[in-house]
């Protein structure tokens, strides 16, 4: 068992609702019971959708679980052919339907459905969101996909988009900005799927000429066996950000044969943006990172080579993909986070201290509470991240995008200086939000002696190791107390670093046995720490 | 107001029952107001990640605010063997109360999987009160769809609490006790100070359960009246009966006419005189009728239909349909207590049609077929049916907001015409 207030993923299930609801005439029947139908509304309240997504439940109770609940089954699955009419339909068991073991698949062949049926086996007390949506396209593609006739000579080469799907961050737009990345190329897109897919452009899969994988956490399994089964090569870059964009269009050209582009097209803006004067203070910014394997892998390699930041720490919740983010983040010489933890990701962030942090809606949470700018790059999201207007993530419109939504948080350069200038002024005191943060302010503001935090850490879930660094100095007896001078001075300090400055001056103090801090030990650890 | 006489109302009504899918919340998800109204209370579903994702889902941004709630999530090895299931349980609890050392009732909330394989959480916690006794209080109940549909949680929970509440007789100093009043269900704290105010300008000494905290529980015992504040407590009005207590039969304190009646079944019971219970309500009745007679401008004539979500659904159509001329086309309910709406039933319109459980299917091939102008459902249907060309009201809202009593009459109004005040001026 595990102690769990935040979950980054739901359970499989909900990837194969995933799967069915960005499709167009797939219906699933899922053996749960009553109450399982709250995962309609992250569909028709975060995504928005117009239409309840293809799921018909069961929903058996208590006084079912007598033995009828296979008969229950087979009448939903009826019913939801003769309603819906679906050209395939998937059939599988939400986490209380696998205790009670009634084989959907075998209650749905006795149907014997005029359409294909695919069984689902997900384990819901191993497994998770992404996984189950993974192995639900996947499954798809082996029931569905058709062997191709013999080629017939195309004057442009196509490919397949693999993996987007409903409740993606960000992929309605992804999938528009690549289809015209890639028509601009000269090649031409064949299938998106699962996104807007139906039953019979899966069955085309095998037609094309290769596969992009926008999305490995749900179209990488796919590919590999498209691979395995018709030698169809697909592309290993994921175009998130300007560098992996143009490596992403060098793939496609060196698996077509079609010439490189010499030059970015004209909508790519971020990388005169980065260069401007305006981004010198971004330099050296200590960002953290976490999310999904594939954008956290991604927003390093953004962040470190694209904005100039240094990245300080990174982490996954995609266990699937745990080593490629070991292996990202030896690249940036720190070691990776592997948690579904939030309280570890909130323990880390604590203990490095960052200027940005770049995560999910959780860590969105975890930077309000701590007081640090924060950019969301990844799912679990929430409605505000499924905007209305264009807001691709990949391409060069999506790198233009990702700059934007990066610096917000941040100050514009020329007031993080007045505010260097200006320290004690009456607008630029340390107590005063950056104006880019809108209405709130810092929640730490640590000049004073720490009450936010005290309150804090009574008033979470907090672990043990956590509450010992977020007490206030004085609480602690083996550690140094500040003087009052000392305290003021670090009031001085802009908050976005004060947190920094003064674990530094407790852990410098500490270790030479300091026992009052002074104005003279904060400078002189500032020397000491300074980069 | 005028108040529209029926002639013989739905009290002998034969619903239509529905059996197939049913688009409704399971009762985990009222731990998402239980844990607000009890504020040393933690609620640790025993479940699997599809119950930590129902909560979070629910709770929307609730779950930041660091909440005193979360799930023990069962994983395979759990599975594997009984025995390793509850020393797994003790471990989870004992690194929960380490972390939040304020807690003084924990509740272990059953779950379909938790149930499913047959895990006895009556057994745990009375294992663990031996373990954490007295610094905390280890209950439980039941939150799964299996059994409960979404505001039955409440129910369940607050039945697991009456066999612990200190005893009035032995509170008492003599066997000469005068009756005590208490008021059942959980309303908003603003709601609860409004009536506690009414009751107690007409002389009475007024209990409320639940308690904003566990150290403070209302006694209860053979001088007990109680009203219900909501309509879905049948197990918690069992359980204090058996403790005693007496149920005063009302409608349900939704609208002024409601609010009234509510409030006189108590008043009738302690012997309030009329003058005194005028005195008490004139002045917030006069007010609630003048705001509410603004909003029924807007209402008089739209025809309602409800989907079954909470069980107000009845209380619902009676206040719309009666205090705002509504026309009620179907009103749904996952379950009819046909005692404690007993009064509520005899309210409503002779013919209305009722519907009680659900095929969403055919109830939805309805709803579109009536056409109604507003359709009162859950957040699953809503954008859908919007989509359509249907006005909708999301029906959570209803559960989540300060709806009853005379303050709120106007505000809870407001829920329904707002939906279609908008469809017009987004039209024109």
């Amino acid at each position: 068992m595990q102690l769990t207030l935040w979950t980054y993923e739901g359970p499989p299930h909900v990837g194969a609702m995933r799967i069915a609801t960005a499709m167009r005439d797939v219906h699933y029947v899922l053996h749960a019971p009553q109450g399982d139908t709250y995962a309609d509304l992250l569909f028709t309240m975060i995504e928005r959708l117009p239409r309840r997504p293809p799921v018909t439940y069961t929903t058996f109770q208590a006084r079912d679980l007598g033995g009828d609940t296979a008969e229950l089954f087979k009448d939903a699955a009826r019913q939801a052919m003769e309603r819906y009419k679906p050209a395939a339909m998937l059939v599988g068991s939400s986490c209380t339907a696998e205790l009670i073991q009634d084989d959907p698949g075998g209650l749905a062949q006795a149907l014997k459905l005029p359409i294909p049926v695919v069984a689902l086996d997900l384990p819901s007390y191993q497994r998770k969101e992404n996984w189950g949506a993974s192995e639900t396209f996947y499954q798809l593609c082996r029931h569905l996909v058709q062997k191709p006739g013999d080629k017939v000579a195309k004057a442009r080469p196509s490919c397949n988009i693999l993996g987007p799907s409903a409740l993606g961050f960000r992929h309605r737009d992804d999938v528009k900005e690549i289809t015209q990345l890639l028509t601009q190329l000269g090649v031409d897109v064949a299938v998106v799927a699962p996104l807007n897919a139906c039953v019979a452009d899966l069955q085309k899969l095998a037609e094309a000429d290769f596969n992009v994988v926008l999305y490995p956490e749900i179209g990488l399994a796919a590919a590999q066996w498209l691979q395995r089964q018709f030698d169809q090569p697909f592309t290993k870059t994921v175009p998130l950000g300007s560098h992996a964009t143009r490596d992403f269009m060098a793939e496609v050209c060196t698996l077509t044969g079609l010439p490189v582009p010499a030059h970015d097209p004209d909508n790519a803006h971020a990388h005169w943006y980065a260069k401007s004067v305006d981004s010198t203070y971004l330099t050296g910014k200590r960002v953290y990172i976490f999310g999904d394997a594939t954008h956290v892998v991604a927003a390093a390699r953004i962040a470190s080579q694209e904005m100039g930041f240094e990245v300080v720490g990174l982490g996954t919740y995609s266990r699937e993909f745990a080593r490629e983010v070991r292996d990202c983040a030896k690249l940036y010489g720190v070691e990776a986070l592997i948690t579904d933890d939030y309280l570890e990701v909130e323990t880390q962030i604590n203990a490095l201290q960052p200027e940005l942090i770049l995560g999910t809606q959780m860590e969105r949470h975890i930077a309000k509470r701590h007081g640090i700018p924060c950019a969301v790059i990844s799912a679990p999201v929430h409605v505000q991240d499924f905007p209305a207007r264009y807001a691709p993530q990949m391409g060069f419109e999506g790198a233009n995008v990702l700059f934007d939504t990066w610096v917000h948080p941040l100050m514009m350069g020329l007031e993080e200086h007045l505010i260097g200038m200006f320290r004690e002024d009456f607008e630029f005191h340390a107590g005063a939000a950056p104006s880019h943060l809108g209405s709130t302010r810092p929640a730490a503001d640590r000049a004073m002696p720490a009450t936010t935090e005290a309150k804090v850490s009574t008033e979470t879930l907090t672990p043990v190791s956590v509450q010992a660094v977020a007490a206030p100095a004085q609480a602690a007896s083996n550690q140094a107390t500040w003087s009052p001078e000392a305290e003021k001075e670090l009031g001085k300090i802009p908050f976005f670093v004060r947190g920094k400055a003064r674990r530094n001056t407790e852990r410098f103090a500490q270790d030479l046995g300091v026992v009052t801090i002074t104005v003279e030990t904060l400078y002189d650890a500032k020397a000491h720490f300074s980069r | 107001m005028p108040i529209r006489a029926e002639a013989s109302g739905c009290t002998d009504v034969v619903p239509l029952v529905e059996r197939g899918q049913r688009e409704v919340f399971c009762g985990l998800t009222g731990i998402i107001w239980l844990h607000r109204k009890i504020q040393d209370a933690f609620f640790l579903v025993v479940g699997s990640r599809t119950c930590a994702h129902l909560i979070q889902s629910a709770a929307g941004v609730m779950i930041f605010a660091e909440p005193r709630f979360g799930t023990a999530i069962i994983d395979e090895r759990d599975l594997a063997g009984l025995a390793d299931v509850h020393e797994e349980l003790d471990r989870v609890v004992q690194q929960l109360l380490a972390r939040r050392p304020d807690i003084r009732l924990l509740f272990l909330v059953g779950s379909c999987p938790s149930e499913v394989i047959k895990l006895d959480l009556s057994r745990a916690a009375e294992r663990q009160n031996q373990i954490h006794q007295p610094a905390v209080r280890v209950l439980n109940y039941s939150g799964s769809g299996i059994e409960t549909t979404f505001t039955q949680g409440e129910d369940a929970c607050l039945a697991a609490m009456v066999p612990g509440l200190p005893s009035l007789a032995a509170t008492a100093l003599s066997n000469e006790t005068a009756p005590a009043l208490m008021v059942v269900g959980t309303l908003a704290d603003v709601v609860e100070d409004q009536l506690r105010n009414l009751l107690e300008r007409m002389g009475l000494q007024v209990s409320f359960f639940p308690p904003r905290n566990s150290q403070t529980m209302p006694a209860v015992g053979p001088h007990t009246r109680f009203l219900l504040a909501q309509p879905f407590l049948a197990d918690t009005a069992r359980a204090l009966q058996a403790r005693g207590a007496q149920h005063l039969p009302a409608v349900f304190p939704l609208g002024v006419e409601g609010t009234t009646a509510w409030l006189q079944a108590a008043a009738t019971e302690f012997d309030v005189t009329p003058e005194v219970f005028e005195q008490a309500t004139a002045a917030p009745r006069q007010r609630a009728e003048k705001a509410l007679a603004v909003q029924r401008e807007m209402l008089q004539g739209q025809r309602i239909f409800f989907f079954p979500d909470s069980q107000l659904e009845i209380p619902l159509a009676r206040f719309v349909h009666r205090e705002l001329g509504m026309d009620l086309v179907e009103v749904g309910t996952p379950y009819l207590h046909r005692q404690h709406m007993a009064a509520e039933l005899a309210w409503l319109p002779a013919g209305t049609r009722i519907s009680e459980g659900q095929d969403v299917d055919r109830q939805l091939d309805r709803c579109l077929a009536d056409a109604p102008d507003l359709v009162v459902c859950g957040l699953g249907l809503a954008n859908p049916l919007e989509a359509q060309g249907i006005t909708t009201k999301w029906a959570i809202e209803l559960v989540f907001t300060p709806i009853q009593g005379y303050e709120q009459a106007a505000d809870l109004a407001g829920l329904f015409s707002r939906p279609l005040k908008r469809r017009l001026k987004l039209a024109a």
